[in-house]
């Protein structure tokens, strides 16, 4: 980056691109041409900077002044102010929500300060798009480091050493899957990288592959090096175009550089990627579905073993990781094992990539070491509930995890502790819920989701988790009886015990932590036919205060079954048999006479 | 003979696309996209061809259709919308975007409007959760959408 | 052969390395309940999905249940089979799975033969805890075979033999989830897929979800309309399976009981196809002998090898697939349809019958055959040849509803002349059958010396594909044999590449041959059960006084007084048929 004396970074991520980031950058250099500076500053796109809660993200090297919340029309005055004034945009600057001051610079802001980025360590600092950006921060160091003066067993002890476990929800150790792949011996191995990110509400996967493509591509020569694989597989949805265009790019330029193709730093050893594309099916998360699926069929999952370290695709020996683990290889391969494995709890080493959404005041992409607390990430980083609400569960795992409460709030995130409170790491969803989300309808959100994606080919999930969504339905139509509960509770230990796959075996977690921690409001929708999150619409009631009511029929005229009946200039009436609870009268209402019982 | 028929430039077109991938059954998902990508949908007739390119059922490739959420039997809207149903979204309103939009379309999810420029789905998370709840438009992303907004959206294609 | 220890349920038991927890259990003696898991031994198939979860056991060590069908044994592993948490999970899954059946086994064909509802029996299920949405489709009729996919449990036992064993690409597995079933391309009628009607997919089917088209209720009307003449004939595997139906072990032989029971049925001429199967083998011997002198004398027209017609499936699928070799295979019609043809023309001339009134039933081991005697070519004015296609299964029940006790009935002959069978015709209802009894008389055509042992153990046997080479007095003769379509088709392949050089190859759908037809009673994937009937069938061979085909007396009185010789002017009219392009072909829209 040498030869340009000042740099703009714009995220490119597609929460800001969404946010016309593209336009940003196109203002930007339009601004730079017009004062003659277009070769004295440098416009860089470039992955997620993770804080989308106040996107399109503005950072000017090398002064690290972190702009939020940048307008196209913003470009201008950037320029003329900081690059030639040298003075900071003020209005366009975080500001702390305690003491309402402008912080600058994003170490000292409350969202990054806890936050420790390993995997997401060059998204927002480099282009994506440009294979020296990588080079000069350490890029292809490892893969240099490991073809010239390691062996593949060093390699796959340095991964043990590290203690890193797969990210993409299981947490299987990977310097041993590795080991497990390396000792099986067949004519090819593959190594393959699962992107197939399903999980609603999770977008870890994709922000590293597009803002820091090349990091994957290496840790996967890495891996092909240690078990003796030739070729590599990324297998990514299809729905990530942007994902997409920027790995083929970081391909084609490994390969221009020699970095992947036959003879890799003249060690003799090969190794080229290939892309193959999801169609959109959540299950291909699962490994050996994700293998079919990657074979031209139907994405079922089969029985393991075999495992794919053992028959794999195309029945040959098969490493498959996550994106987030791959994110983590080079690193510890330069910093080294010792380094890697002080960070973190006993058991789960490292850090974690989390996707933060919901009723949170920073929604965004964090990157936390294990062990942190769940307390810290919502309120230290999160900056906690949004609108001063009161917060009551956090999902994590997505549709494989469950709900916590108020009482894990200071567990220490790991693997471990996630699944002893009944929920799980999955692959890095955490979605805050505030009073304003009933407990039976988010678990009837999940379960829908699952049987919408359930494949099919085992009897409980196809029809198990159809039964468990129809008796949450049950509940939330106010018909469930206490029987149903125990009904639910059963059915989805049975789903737990016996499904097939890990997809259908975790699906009803959400469920049986609900059942777990939100019991109360379980017995509520049974028994008082009353949800307090006043979500489930049959539960709800709409009334009419006739004395705050002025007979405007302005509610009258906007209901769409007729339900609301009352002469003009007096008080109206709902008719409950008719009534849909849409919202729309009391949208209308200007006197705060309708109000949900 | 059964005679499957087709349009003789469709047909070329699948071939070439099926030849590209060495006709092999294995690269069944690959030519799925890519012939979808040139034609917008994939009518039975296209997985005529291309199962008997690639040498396998034409069950099968329908199996493999039918499995995909992203593959589709009936043409699709010239502006497709889908509404985003991933968790963050779904918690911050975006069953009620839905509603609005099925409201004012008069379609419901899956459908096409009569005039054949709008049609309607759903899809989980496209990881803008910072914007939740996203709308799709095509290639474009609608952040923070409310259900006022929906009308002032669907105008901008109107015209 | 290396052994591992395990327990199962408390019994210290030696094991087969790399044996299913599953195999090793029922090798101990110690049932575990299956319903998706199908494997017919010795004929490369099995599915093995580990979808229906009915197996699950608990094993010591890990977290969840594991399917014993797909769980290999390991040192040291101990199961339970029946511990309170396999039982609770085994229950509730059948539960599920009955919760999206429809509970109408009252009514269902395959009521008693359902596998499902007796392991329900053997649950002792009483109640359906879960309710909620069933699962609809429209009921599909073919020809043959009718889908009732409401009933339908994802056993995929169908998909799979549909396309591993029998290659036909009928079936897939399609959509999704609770969404997801077994259907053909876009969810059309069986009749519009490239279906062979072989019906293997019915003798797969664990429950009622694909039956038979059932033609019982037309027969029993024939036979009490006073104005018809009914004639049924028996295709020869019925006989080593019916007592099956009964009782009676796999092989036992019942023809002549069967024989009783048509004649109590109310039958007016109980015959025998094995006649009509003498005569295919004079007809399909000849054209051979034909095919194979113009050959040798350079003939370029002549194209070989010749392949065996009697198979109806097998001849839906060359139709279907190897359209570019329609000229290939014998012009020869089946037995079923020569006996119709016979039946119609020579016999209801010879006891003054017109066509019209004479209504002729066949018995086979079969399910395609009930598309067989409904193609047009078999028809005159529309009136077909053979009128109904009743499979084992079907005569079963019929013996059933008329209240015959089978078991103690007397052995009683068929009538003559279309009674009068050999050896050679028993055979047909085994793989290699057909060839084996065209060897015993092309030999001696060939040769014009006599076969003094007709049995050629080089042609029998149940490997899939099979070749073998015998000497006509100095020329060697080769000849191919597969059954079950793949198998068919592997021969086929080689045939159209020219890898293979045969004179004569004998293809049967069915694994096994017609002992392991579509139509012969369930053995739910218990292959020993068609082995047994295919032994029974060369028992039965063995114990016919004449074995070779050319040597029936009444098919020699049939040439004499009707037909003339064979493959002449009579023959080619009433005998032979020709075959159909029923490819699939792009073509450019205009």
């Amino acid at each position: 980056m040498a030869k340009y004396k000042m740099h703009l970074l714009v995220c490119g991520g597609t929460g800001c691109s969404a946010s016309k980031s593209t336009e940003i950058v196109d203002n930007l250099h339009l601004s730079l041409k017009e004062k003659g500076l277009e070769n004295d500053v440098q416009v860089i796109l470039t992955g997620c900077f993770g804080f989308c809660e106040k996107g399109p993200i503005v950072k000017v090297m090398p002064d690290n002044t972190f702009y939020t919340e940048v307008k196209p029309e913003d470009a201008a005055e950037i320029i003329a102010e900081h690059v030639i004034k040298g003075r900071k945009v003020t209005r366009l600057l975080y500001t702390d929500p305690e003491n309402k001051e402008h912080i600058a610079d994003a170490k000292h802001m409350g969202f990054y300060k806890k936050q420790l980025r390993i995997a997401l360590r060059n998204c927002g600092f480099i282009d994506p798009e440009n294979i020296e950006e990588y080079i000069s921060n350490d890029g292809y160091a490892a893969i240099a480091k490991v073809l010239t003066e390691m062996a593949s067993e060093e390699v796959i002890n340095e991964i043990k050493l590290s203690g890193l476990r797969g990210r993409g929800g299981g947490g299987f150790p990977t310097g041993v899957k590795w080991e497990i792949a390396s000792k099986n011996h067949a004519d090819q191995k593959y190594v393959v990288c699962n992107a197939d990110e399903g999980d609603p509400g999770a977008f870890m996967d994709r922000s590293i592959l597009e803002g820091d493509p090349h990091s994957v591509i290496e840790a996967m020569t890495i891996n092909g090096f240690a078990i003796g694989a030739t070729k590599g597989l990324i297998y990514i949805r299809a729905e990530y175009p942007l994902a997409i265009h920027r790995l083929q790019i970081a391909i084609g330029q490994a390969r221009e550089y020699g970095l992947l193709g036959k003879n890799i730093f003249g060690s003799g050893f090969d190794f080229d990627i290939e892309l193959r594309y999801g169609a959109g099916a959540f299950v291909c998360g699962e490994e050996t579905a994700l293998i079919h699926s990657m074979e031209g069929q139907r994405g079922e999952p089969t029985f393991k073993p075999p495992f794919p370290a053992q028959s794999g695709y195309l029945q040959k020996p098969t490493n498959v990781n996550n994106v987030e683990t791959y994110a983590n290889i080079p690193i510890i391969i330069l910093k080294g094992a010792n380094w890697f494995n002080k960070i973190g709890t006993e058991k789960s080493k490292g850090t974690k990539v989390f996707a933060l959404a919901g009723q949170i005041n920073n929604v965004g992409l964090i990157e936390v070491p294990m062990g942190i607390t769940l307390r810290e990430v919502i309120y230290e980083i999160g900056g906690g509930i949004k609108n001063g609400r009161a917060f009551k569960a956090v999902q994590t795992g997505g549709p494989s995890g469950g709900c916590l409460t108020e009482k894990h709030l200071d567990t220490p995130i790991d693997y471990d502790n996630l699944i002893a409170a009944g929920s799980m790491m999955g692959s890095g969803g955490m979605v805050v819920m505030d009073d304003t989300s009933c407990m039976v309808s988010i678990a009837k959100f999940y379960l829908e989701f699952t049987v919408e994606e359930s494949c099919g080919k085992c009897t409980p999930c196809r029809v198990g988790n159809k039964r468990l969504h129809e008796i949450l339905e049950k509940i939330t139509k106010g018909n469930g009886t206490m029987e149903d509960l125990e009904a639910l509770r059963n059915l989805a230990g049975v789903i737990k015990d016996t499904a097939l796959c890990g997809l259908g075996q975790t699906s009803p977690n959400p469920v049986l932590s609900t059942l777990d921690n939100f019991w109360d409001e379980y017995v509520e929708h049974v028994k008082d036919k009353k949800c307090r999150a006043g979500v489930c619409k049959s539960l709800m009631r709409y009334v009419i205060d006739k004395d705050a009511c002025v007979g405007c029929t302005a509610c009258a005229r906007n209901c769409p079954v007729n339900a609301i009946s009352g002469e003009k200039k007096m008080p109206h009436v709902i008719n409950d048999e008719l009534c849909i609870k849409c919202g729309a009268c009391i949208e209308r209402c200007k006197f705060n006479a309708i109000s949900i019982k | 003979m059964i005679k499957v028929k087709l349009a003789e430039d469709k047909i070329n077109k699948i071939k070439e696309i099926c030849t590209s991938f060495g006709n092999k059954a294995g690269e069944a998902i690959n030519v799925l996209h890519k012939v979808q990508g040139e034609f917008g949908y994939l009518p039975a007739e296209v997985q005529e061809v291309i199962a008997k390119e690639l040498n396998v059922s034409v069950a099968n490739i329908y199996g493999i259709v039918t499995f995909y959420s992203f593959f589709t039997m009936i043409p699709k809207g010239e502006h497709p919308i889908s509404i985003c149903m991933g968790t963050a979204c779904y918690v911050r309103g975006s069953e009620k975007i839905l509603d609005e939009f099925k409201r004012q379309l008069k379609i419901a999810i899956g459908e096409t409007t009569p005039d054949g420029k709008f049609s309607l789905n759903c899809l989980r998370c496209v990881g803008a959760c910072g914007l939740a709840p996203v709308v799709l438009i095509g290639d474009k992303v609608y952040g923070r959408v409310t259900t006022d907004k929906v009308q002032e959206i669907i105008g901008e294609y109107k015209a | 052969m290396e052994y591992v220890n395990i327990i199962i349920d408390d019994k210290p038991i030696k094991a087969e390395k790399g044996q299913t927890i599953l195999k090793a259990a029922r090798q101990a003696g110690i049932g575990i309940p299956t319903l998706c898991y199908y494997e017919l031994n010795g004929q490369q198939l099995e599915n093995r999905p580990g979808g229906c979860r009915v197996c699950v056991v608990e094993v010591s060590g890990r977290k969840n249940l594991a399917p014993a069908c797909a769980t290999e044994v390991m040192e040291g592993m101990e199961i339970k089979t029946h511990s309170l948490r396999v039982v609770n999970a085994r229950r509730t899954v059948v539960e599920l799975l009955l919760s999206d059946h429809p509970a109408s086994c009252l009514i269902c064909s395959k009521s008693g033969n359902c596998e499902l509802q007796s392991l329900a029996q053997k649950l002792g299920i009483r109640d359906i805890p879960f309710k909620g949405e069933q699962s609809m489709y429209k009921k599909d009729f073919s020809p043959a075979i009718i889908r009732e996919m409401n009933k339908c449990i994802m056993c995929r036992r169908c998909e799979t033999v549909c396309n591993k064993l029998q290659t036909v690409g009928a079936l897939s597995a399609v959509n999704r989830g609770f969404m997801a079933v077994v259907a053909p391309a876009f969810e059309q009628d069986l009749a519009q897929s490239p279906c062979t009607m072989c019906g293997q997919c019915v003798q797969a089917c664990p429950v009622g979800a694909l039956s038979e088209v059932n033609q019982t209720r037309q027969v029993i009307q024939a036979i009490n309309n006073p104005a018809k003449k009914v004639v049924v004939q028996t295709a020869p595997a019925v006989r080593v399976a019916l007592g099956e139906e009964f009782g009676m072990e796999p092989g036992t032989i019942v023809t002549g009981k069967m024989a009783a029971a048509l004649r109590r049925i109310g039958f007016d001429y109980v015959f025998d196809t094995d006649f009509a199967a003498d005569l295919t083998i004079m007809e399909e011997g000849t054209e051979l002998l034909g095919r194979i002198s113009k050959f040798m004398a350079g003939d370029k027209s002549v194209r070989l090898p010749i392949l065996t017609s009697c198979c109806p499936g097998w001849v839906n699928f060359f139709e279907t697939n190897y359209s570019d070799m329609l000229d290939v295979p014998s012009t020869a019609k089946s037995p079923q349809q020569m006996f119709g043809a016979i039946a119609k023309n020579y016999w209801a001339e010879k006891i003054g019958v017109k066509r019209e009134d004479m209504i002729v039933v066949s018995i086979m081991p079969c399910v395609a055959k009930k598309f067989e005697c409904q193609r047009d070519e078999f028809k005159e004015n529309g009136n077909p040849d053979v009128d109904y296609s009743l499979t084992t299964r079907e005569l079963a029940e019929l013996i059933k509803q008329f209240n015959i006790d089978f078991n103690t009935l007397p052995d009683e002959d068929f009538d003559n002349p279309l009674g009068a069978s050999t050896g050679a015709a028993v055979i047909f209802g085994a793989t290699g059958g057909v060839i084996e009894a065209a060897t015993r008389t092309a030999y001696e055509i060939f040769t014009k010396k006599k076969l003094d042992k007709v049995d050629f153990n080089a042609l029998r046997g149940l490997d899939g594909v099979r070749s073998a080479t015998v000497d006509f007095d100095g020329t060697p003769i080769h000849i191919g044999i597969a059954h079950g379509l793949g198998n068919a088709r592997k021969l086929l392949d080689m045939v159209r590449n020219g890898e293979a050089n045969f004179h004569a190859i004998e293809v049967m759908a069915c694994p096994g041959g017609c002992v392991g037809g579509a139509g012969q009673p369930f053995h739910h994937g218990d292959f020993s059960k068609v082995e047994k009937r295919f032994e029974a069938i060369y028992r039965e061979d063995e114990g016919k006084p004449i074995r070779k085909s050319h040597e029936n007396p009444y098919i020699k009185q049939l040439y004499e007084e009707f037909l003339g010789e064979p493959c002449g002017e009579k023959s080619h009219h009433l005998l032979h048929t020709h075959y159909f392009d029923k490819s699939k072909q792009v073509e450019v829209e205009a």
